[in-house]
C-alpha cells in the first residue's frame, strides 16, 4: 500500500529542522515538502489563504537538487514578496534533468492572522534524500532555521 | 556519541584525529574543548571535521572549536585556512547566514538605575527593533541605495546619520569588507534583503540588556579596557547577521558550485553541503564578492540595530545617548571566510581563513586591531542562551596556533522538536520572569526551542576556550531583558 502523504519533524538531530515527508507520488511527496515548510513557518498553517497565485517551472540536473530549488523558491517568496504559498498543483519529472511545473496559492503575511514561528533561511542539502518507500516515496530534508 | 577512538590529546583542552581517519584527508584534524564537551559532541562533527580536512588547498588542520556541533558540510564551530592560489572557497565553511555576528554595547547606566524602567526599555526595544517572519526593516532604500549598503556596510549607516564614525573602529575590518561587488549578487538576493535593514531575524538571534554582576568578572585591567568600568554596569548584546540577502546569496552559490564541481573543476563531491569552487576562479572570486557583500549588509544591519538601541535608551531615560555612555565595545563577525596575513617561522602567508561558528580572536600588539585595543587584544563576545548568559572574552598570543580564532557561542546540543517537547514557550516566559528576566518574542514557540537547556553549557565552552589558549575570559555577563524573533 502507498504511503499516506505527510511529514513529520525528526527530534534526532541536534541542531535546526529536520523532516521526513511521503507520499504515494512524487508529486504527494513534494507537496507535503511543502507543507512541513509551511508548518515550520507558521504555527496556524490552516488559517491559510488560498486566493494568490504564482505559477511555478523549475529545472535542475537531478531530482535531489530539484527538490532544494523548489523549497528554497518558497522561501525566496517569503522574503521577497511576503507571500507563504503551497502548492496547489504540482507535476513533477524526474530525470537528468528533472522538472517540476505547477501553480502555488496562498496569501501575504498577515501578522494579525498569522501566528509566525520561524524564520527558515533555505532547505539544505544535508541528508537530502529521495527514495522509494512501500509502492511511495519518501524524502528527508533540513532546513536552516 | 562518543568520540573516535583515533582521537588522541594534544593538551589540556585540545585533541586530534590523525590524517589516516579517513581516506583523502590532506591535514589532520583538530579538536579543542574539554574532555566533557568534547565526549558530547556529536558523531558527525569528526566525520564533517575529516571531510574538510580533504578540500583542496587547505593548510594546518581542519579546527573544531569548544562549542562545534554538526552542520552543513563544515560543521558549526569550524576553521579551515586555505592557500589562495591552490585552495577552496565553500559556502558551506561560512555558513547560510553570512557574517552572523555579534555586538556588545556597554553604557554608564548600573542595575539599580536600569530595573525600574526595564519593561519600558525591553517593550520599546521590542516596538523598534522588529524581529520574527515577515517583519520588515526601519529603514527604506530602494534597489540602488541597496547596493551602496553591500559596498560600503557600516560605513554606509554612519553616513547615513545611523552611528558615529567611533562605532566603525570598533566594528571588525571597520564595518566594511574590502572586495564586494555588487554585480557578483542575483536580483534575487536584493530583492529578499532590501525592506530588512534594522532586523533581528530568529532562531537564535536575540537582542538582550545584561548585566555585569560581581561574580562575573574575570580580568578588572582588560575589562576596563573594554569599557567595562563600574559594578552592576549594564550592557547590551546582540546577535544577528546578513538576513534574507545573506541566506540567498548562500543558496545562489550552492547551487552554482554544484553544478560547476565535477563538470567545471574536476572536484568530487563528497557531500553536496561542502560544495565549493577554487578560490582563483571566477566563480570562486564572484563568490567572495558576493560574501563580501552579505558581510557589509550584516554590518549595516547592526549599526542601524545599535542605533535604534541609543534612541530607545535616550527615550526611556531621557538624556541623549553620548550622555548615557552608550558605545559600541565591539562587533565581530562568526560566520565568514577572509584573507589573512600570518607571520611565522616560515615568513608571511596569506591565507584564506574561513570560519564558520567561529570567531576571530587577535592577539594584543595585532597590526589589525583598532588603536584601542592595541594593548588589550580583540574583545570576543560569546554568545549564549537567555538563562545562561554571554561572555566578553579578549585575544590571545597563543590563538596563533589557530589561526587566531576561538568559540563563537554555547552550540545547540538538542533539536528544536525535542525543546519543543519539554516546555511550552508561555511557561518559560513566566519561568524567565520569575528570575527577573524580562522577555518578549515574536514567536513562543520559537522562544521554546531556545531553552537553556537545549545548549551546552556556556560557562564550560569559556573556560574550555581559555584552557585551550584561544582567549582569555574577561566577562560573564548576565541577561536581564530579551527580545527574540
Amino acid at each position: 500500500m502507498s504511503p499516506a502523504a505527510g511529514f513529520e519533524f525528526l527530534d534526532s538531530v541536534t541542531s535546526d529542522l529536520s523532516f521526513v515527508a511521503r507520499g504515494a507520488t512524487l508529486e504527494e511527496a513534494f507537496a507535503a515538502a511543502a507543507e512541513a515548510l509551511l508548518a515550520a513557518t507558521l504555527e496556524n498553517p490552516e488559517v491559510l489563504r488560498q486566493g494568490l497565485r504564482r505559477p511555478l517551472a523549475l529545472e535542475e540536473p537531478d531530482l535531489e537538487l530539484l527538490l532544494l530549488r523548489f523549497l528554497n523558491e518558497l522561501v525566496y517568496l517569503r522574503d521577497a514578496e511576503h507571500l507563504l504559498l503551497r502548492p496547489e498543483r504540482l507535476r513533477v519529472e524526474p530525470g537528468e534533468p528533472a522538472r517540476l511545473e505547477g501553480e502555488l496559492a496562498g496569501e501575504r503575511i498577515d501578522r494579525g492572522r498569522h501566528r509566525l514561528a520561524g524564520e527558515v533561511k533555505a532547505a539544505t542539502a544535508h541528508r537530502l534524500r529521495i527514495g522509494p518507500r512501500d509502492g511511495g516515496f519518501e524524502l528527508e530534508v533540513t532546513l536552516d532555521v | 556519541m562518543a568520540p573516535p577512538p583515533s582521537l588522541r590529546r594534544l593538551g589540556p583542552a585540545s585533541f586530534e584525529l590523525p590524517q589516516g581517519f579517513r581516506p583523502g584527508m590532506r591535514v589532520p584534524v583538530r579538536v579543542f574543548g574539554s574532555e566533557k564537551l568534547v565526549a558530547e559532541m556529536d558523531d558527525e562533527v569528526f566525520r564533517q571535521a575529516a571531510n574538510v580536512a580533504t578540500l583542496p588547498g587547505i593548510v594546518e588542520a581542519s579546527y573544531c572549536m569548544p562549542d562545534a556541533h554538526w552542520g552543513y558540510g563544515f560543521p558549526i564551530g569550524a576553521v579551515a585556512a586555505m592557500d589562495p592560489r591552490s585552495g577552496v572557497i565553500s559556502p558551506g565553511g561560512i555558513g547560510f547566514d553570512i557574517n552572523c555576528g555579534m555586538r556588545l554595547a556597554r553604557t554608564d547606566l548600573t542595575w539599580p538605575e536600569v530595573q525600574p524602567r526595564l519593561a519600558a526599555l525591553v517593550d520599546a526595544l521590542f516596538a523598534r527593533v522588529p524581529t520574527g517572519v515577515g517583519a520588515r526593516g526601519t529603514v527604506d532604500v530602494d534597489a540602488e541605495e541597496f547596493r551602496e549598503v553591500l559596498t560600503l556596510g557600516a560605513r554606509w549607516a554612519v553616513r547615513r546619520g545611523y552611528g558615529t564614525p567611533e562605532d566603525l573602529l570598533t566594528t571588525e575590518s571597520g564595518g566594511s569588507f574590502e572586495g564586494a561587488r555588487p554585480e557578483a549578487v542575483s536580483e534575487r538576493a536584493i530583492e529578499r534583503g532590501l525592506h530588512q535593514i534594522g532586523t533581528l531575524g530568529s532562531g537564535n538571534h536575540y537582542l538582550e540588556i545584561q548585566v555585569l554582576r560581581p561574580g562575573g568578572l574575570f580580568d578588572a585591567d582588560l575589562a576596563r579596557g573594554f569599557g567595562l568600568d563600574r559594578p552592576e554596569q549594564v550592557v547590551v548584546m546582540f546577535h544577528c547577521g546578513s538576513r534574507g540577502f545573506g541566506h540567498q546569496v548562500a543558496t545562489d552559490y550552492l547551487q552554482l558550485f554544484l553544478r560547476a564541481m565535477p563538470r567545471q573543476y574536476g572536484l568530487p563531491v563528497i557531500d553536496r553541503q561542502l560544495a565549493c569552487a577554487p578560490f582563483a576562479s571566477p566563480d570562486g572570486q564572484d563568490y567572495f564578492a558576493a560574501m563580501c557583500c552579505a558581510a557589509n549588509m550584516s554590518f549595516a544591519n547592526r549599526q542601524v540595530i545599535l542605533h535604534r538601541v541609543r534612541e530607545v535608551f535616550s527615550d526611556v531615560f531621557g538624556r541623549s545617548a553620548e550622555e548615557l555612555g552608550i558605545r559600541c565595545v565591539y562587533d565581530v563577525s562568526h560566520n565568514t571566510a577572509r584573507l589573512e596575513s600570518f607571520r611565522d617561522g616560515r615568513g608571511e602567508r596569506r591565507l584564506l581563513v574561513h570560519r564558520k561558528g567561529a570567531t576571530r580572536a587577535l592577539p594584543p600588539g595585532h597590526p589589525d586591531l583598532p588603536p584601542a585595543y592595541r594593548e588589550t587584544g580583540q574583545p570576543v563576545i560569546i554568545g549564549g542562551s537567555m538563562e545562561t548568559g554571554s561572555y566578553l572574552l579578549a585575544g590571545v598570543e597563543s590563538g596563533g596556533g589557530c589561526f587566531f580564532s576561538t568559540a563563537h557561542g554555547s552550540g545547540r546540543t538538542m533539536s528544536r522538536t525535542r525543546a519543543r517537547k519539554l516546555v511550552r514557550g508561555r511557561d518559560l516566559e513566566k519561568k524567565l520572569a520569575q528570575r527577573g528576566i524580562r522577555v518578549r518574542a515574536a514567536s513562543r514557540r520559537g522562544l521554546a526551542e531556545e531553552a537553556g537547556f537545549a545548549y551546552k553549557d556556556v560557562d564550560e565552552v569559556a573556560e574550555a576556550a581559555e584552557r585551550a589558549g584561544l582567549s582569555r575570559r574577561v566577562a560573564h555577563l548576565l541577561p536581564v531583558g530579551n527580545i527574540k524573533g
